[in-house]
C-alpha cells in the first residue's frame, strides 16, 4: 500500500455563512484502501465528501487527487477524473429502470454522438453494445439481474442502495465515495452491502472512502479510519489504533468529569 | 391471452431495444401504418381529413415536441405555440425568399429556426426550475407574437400580418387536396415520431430523464447539464416548429401570429398531461382526447338533444361534460391515458386470468 496516495486532503476548512462545518482537516487515502470517515452527527463528514467531489469549494486548503492538486473542481470534472459517489438520501433517477440507471453511470464512456445514436449510424451500434455489456457486468456483480427492468422508484430501500452503488461502479471509478451506504438497513442487508464493498475493493481495485455510523461494520470493513468531531479531526489510523485513541473514546462515549 | 407470446426472446441487445418485441405487435403496427397511408386517403372524406385527421396529427406532433421537453427532460414550458409560430413564419419566409426551395426543406429550416429560438428561451432553465421556468417561458409566448405582428417583413408586409400557404408541391406531386394534405401531415409526423422515439431510447433520452429525476445527481455522475437541457429545448422546438408549419400550411392554409396564442400553448400542455408525460403514445391519446372528444360530444348532442335542449345551453353542456371527463380521467390515472392503456395491455396479456 506504499507509494503516492490517491487522495490527499491538505488543511481543508469549510464554513456556511460563518458556521464552521470543517476546520483544518488533513489526511491521506492510499491507493486501493477502504477508508472510513466516522464521527457523531454534524461532525462534517458529508461536507468533506462534498468537498472531495467538487459539490462545495472549500474556504481553505487543497485536495490532491491522483497527483493533481486543486482547490475548486466542478462536479463534472470530478466525474471525469474518476470520482464516483452515492448519496445519504438515495439520489437515483426514480422514473427510470435499474438498467437505465446503471447505464447513465456510463455516460462519460459513450463515444458516439446523439445523432449517430438516433440514426443508428457510425459508431452507434458497437458503442451501444459495449455500454450495455459493461452495465450488465455491474448488474451481475451486484446480483440485481432479476430487477433489471424494474422502475427504481418501485424497489425496496435496500435494493435502491445497491442500484445506486451500481450506477457509481458503472463509471469504473478510481475513487468511490459512499455516504452512509448502510443507513437504515438490517444486519443481514448490512452484511450483504459490506460484502459488495469488499468485492469492489478486492476484485475491481477501487479505492473507497465511506461514511458509516455502525462502528462494528466500520471496524470490520476498513483499512483506515478517520474520526471527526465538531469539524475537527480527532483520530486517524488503523481500526485498532483508533479504537484505543482516548480522544475518540471521549467523542463517542464521553468522559467522566 | 389474445395471442401467444411464448417462445419469443430477444437474442441481442439491439433486438431488445425494438419498439415492439412481439411479432404480433410488430405486424399489427405495420398494418396500422399501411392502413393510414394506403387505405385512409381513399376511405376518408374531406370533412374527416380537414376537420379531424389533420388537426389530430398536427397536435399529436406538437404534443410530442412539448413532451420531449417536459415529459422527458423535466423542463416545463408554456411557450409551445410561440415555437410553432416561429416554425410557421420561418418556413413561410424560406419558401418565399429563396427560389426553388423544396417544401420539405423549407419545413426543415423552419424547424431549425424554431430550435435556435428555443435555445435562447431555454437559457433561463439553467438557473430556474419548475413554476418559475414556466413563467419565464411565457416571455417567449408574448415576445414572439409581438415581434411577428410588429415587423411586417415576417409576413411579407401583409396588412393584417397573415401568411398564406405556398403551393404544397413535392417533387412535382401536388398535395393541396384534403387527402394530399393529410398524407403530407402523416408522412412528416411519422418521420418525426420515429426520430423522437429513437432519441428517447438512446443515451440522450437517458440523460434527459436523469436531469428530470434528479439533476444534482446527474451532474455528479458527469452529465453535462447545460448541454443536455439546451438540446432538449432545441429538439423540442424543432419538432414544435415543424408542427407549426404544418398547422399553418396543411391545416389552416392561412394563419396570423395570434393563431399561435397562449391558449394554444395551454392546449398542447393539456394534451401531454392527459395523454401522459414521458410517453410517445400518450401524445396521440391526448391529442385524440382534446380534438376528437369535443367533436364527438357535439355530434352526439346534435343527434340526441337537438330540439330538446336550447342550443346555447347545449354548447355549455358539452363543455361541462368535457371538463368532467378530464377530471375523471386524471383522478382515475394521474399519469395519463398512456398509463391506462399500458395497464389494460398488462391485463389483457393474461386474460381471462387475473394474476
Amino acid at each position: 500500500m506504499a507509494g503516492a496516495p490517491l487522495l490527499e486532503l491538505q488543511h481543508i476548512s469549510l464554513s456556511f455563512k460563518g458556521v464552521k462545518a470543517v476546520t483544518d482537516i488533513s489526511f491521506t487515502v492510499q491507493q486501493g484502501e477502504i477508508c472510513a470517515l466516522i464521527g457523531p452527527n454534524g461532525a462534517g463528514k458529508s461536507s468533506l465528501l462534498n468537498v472531495i467531489n467538487g459539490v462545495y469549494p472549500p474556504d481553505e486548503g487543497m485536495v490532491g487527487f491522483n497527483g493533481n492538486s486543486y482547490r475548486k473542481m466542478q462536479s463534472h470534472q470530478a466525474a471525469v477524473q474518476g470520482i464516483a459517489r452515492t448519496f445519504q438520501n438515495i439520489a437515483l433517477f426514480k422514473g427510470m429502470s435499474v438498467l437505465d440507471n446503471v447505464l447513465t453511470g456510463r455516460n462519460l464512456k459513450v463515444k458516439s454522438s446523439w445523432l449517430e445514436q438516433t440514426f443508428h449510424i457510425g459508431r452507434a451500434a458497437s458503442d451501444i453494445a459495449k455500454q450495455r455489456q459493461k452495465a450488465e457486468e455491474v448488474i451481475d456483480f451486484l446480483r440485481i439481474n432479476q430487477w433489471r427492468n424494474s422502475i427504481v422508484g418501485t424497489l425496496p430501500y435496500g435494493l435502491q442502495k445497491r442500484v445506486e452503488l451500481g450506477r457509481a461502479l458503472a463509471s469504473e471509478p478510481r475513487l468511490l465515495l459512499l455516504d452512509e451506504p448502510m443507513a437504515g438497513m438490517n444486519s443481514e442487508e448490512k452484511a450483504e452491502m459490506s460484502g459488495f464493498i469488499l468485492d469492489t475493493q478486492r476484485e475491481l481495485g477501487t479505492t473507497v472512502v465511506l461514511i458509516e455510523h455502525d462502528i462494528g461494520v466500520v471496524m470490520g470493513l476498513s483499512d483506515h479510519v478517520v474520526v471527526l468531531d465538531y469539524g475537527r479531526k480527532v483520530g486517524d489510523g488503523t481500526p485498532d489504533e483508533v479504537r484505543r485513541n482516548p480522544e475518540v473514546i471521549a467523542a463517542y462515549l464521553g468522559t467522566s468529569h | 391471452m389474445l395471442y401467444r407470446e411464448s417462445g419469443q426472446f430477444s437474442t441481442s441487445y439491439l433486438a431488445e431495444g425494438r419498439l415492439f418485441k412481439l411479432y404480433q405487435q410488430r405486424w399489427g403496427f405495420y398494418a396500422l401504418l399501411a392502413f393510414a397511408f394506403l387505405a385512409v386517403p381513399y376511405l376518408g372524406n374531406d370533412y374527416w381529413f380537414s376537420a379531424i385527421l389533420i388537426p389530430f396529427l398536427v397536435l399529436s406532433l406538437a404534443g410530442l415536441g412539448l413532451n420531449l421537453l417536459t415529459g422527458y427532460a423535466g423542463q416545463i414550458s408554456l411557450g409551445s405555440a410561440a415555437f410553432m409560430a416561429v416554425g410557421a413564419f420561418a418556413a413561410y419566409n424560406f419558401q418565399l425568399r429563396i427560389d426553388g426551395m423544396p417544401l420539405l426543406l423549407g419545413f426543415f429550416f423552419g424547424g431549425v429556426t424554431a430550435a435556435l429560438v428555443g435555445v435562447v428561451f431555454g437559457l433561463p432553465s439553467l438557473r430556474i426550475k419548475g413554476f418559475y421556468l414556466l413563467v419565464s417561458t411565457l416571455a417567449a409566448q408574448f415576445v414572439v407574437t409581438w415581434v411577428l405582428t410588429q415587423f411586417g417583413w415576417f409576413s411579407n408586409y401583409n396588412s393584417s400580418g397573415v401568411i398564406s400557404a405556398p403551393p404544397l408541391v413535392i417533387l412535382g406531386h401536388d398535395f393541396s387536396s384534403p387527402a394530399g394534405r393529410y398524407l403530407l401531415t402523416l408522412g412528416v409526423a411519422a418521420a418525426l415520431f420515429w426520430f423522437a422515439h429513437n432519441i428517447v431510447h438512446s443515451e440522450l433520452g437517458r440523460r434527459w430523464m436523469a436531469v428530470r429525476d434528479m439533476d444534482t445527481a446527474a451532474a455528479v455522475i458527469g452529465i453535462p447539464i447545460l448541454q443536455t437541457k439546451l438540446l432538449a429545448f432545441a429538439i423540442s422546438s424543432f419538432i414544435l416548429g415543424i408542427a407549426g408549419a404544418l398547422w399553418a400550411f396543411a391545416y389552416l392554409g392561412t394563419v396570423e401570429p395570434h393563431g399561435f396564442d397562449l391558449s394554444r400553448s395551454f392546449q398542447i400542455l393539456f394534451i401531454i398531461i392527459i395523454g401522459g408525460m414521458g410517453s410517445i403514445l400518450g401524445n396521440f391519446l391526448g391529442a385524440a382526447f382534446i380534438v376528437l372528444l369535443p367533436i364527438l360530444l357535439s355530434n352526439l348532442s346534435a343527434t340526441f338533444l337537438a330540439g330538446v335542449v336550447d342550443p346555447g345551453q347545449l354548447e355549455n353542456l358539452q363543455k361541462i361534460i368535457f371538463g368532467a371527463l378530464i377530471i375523471f380521467f386524471l383522478i382515475k390515472e394521474p399519469a395519463g391515458l398512456a398509463r391506462l392503456w399500458q395497464a389494460f395491455r398488462e391485463r389483457s396479456r393474461i386474460w381471462p386470468l387475473r394474476f
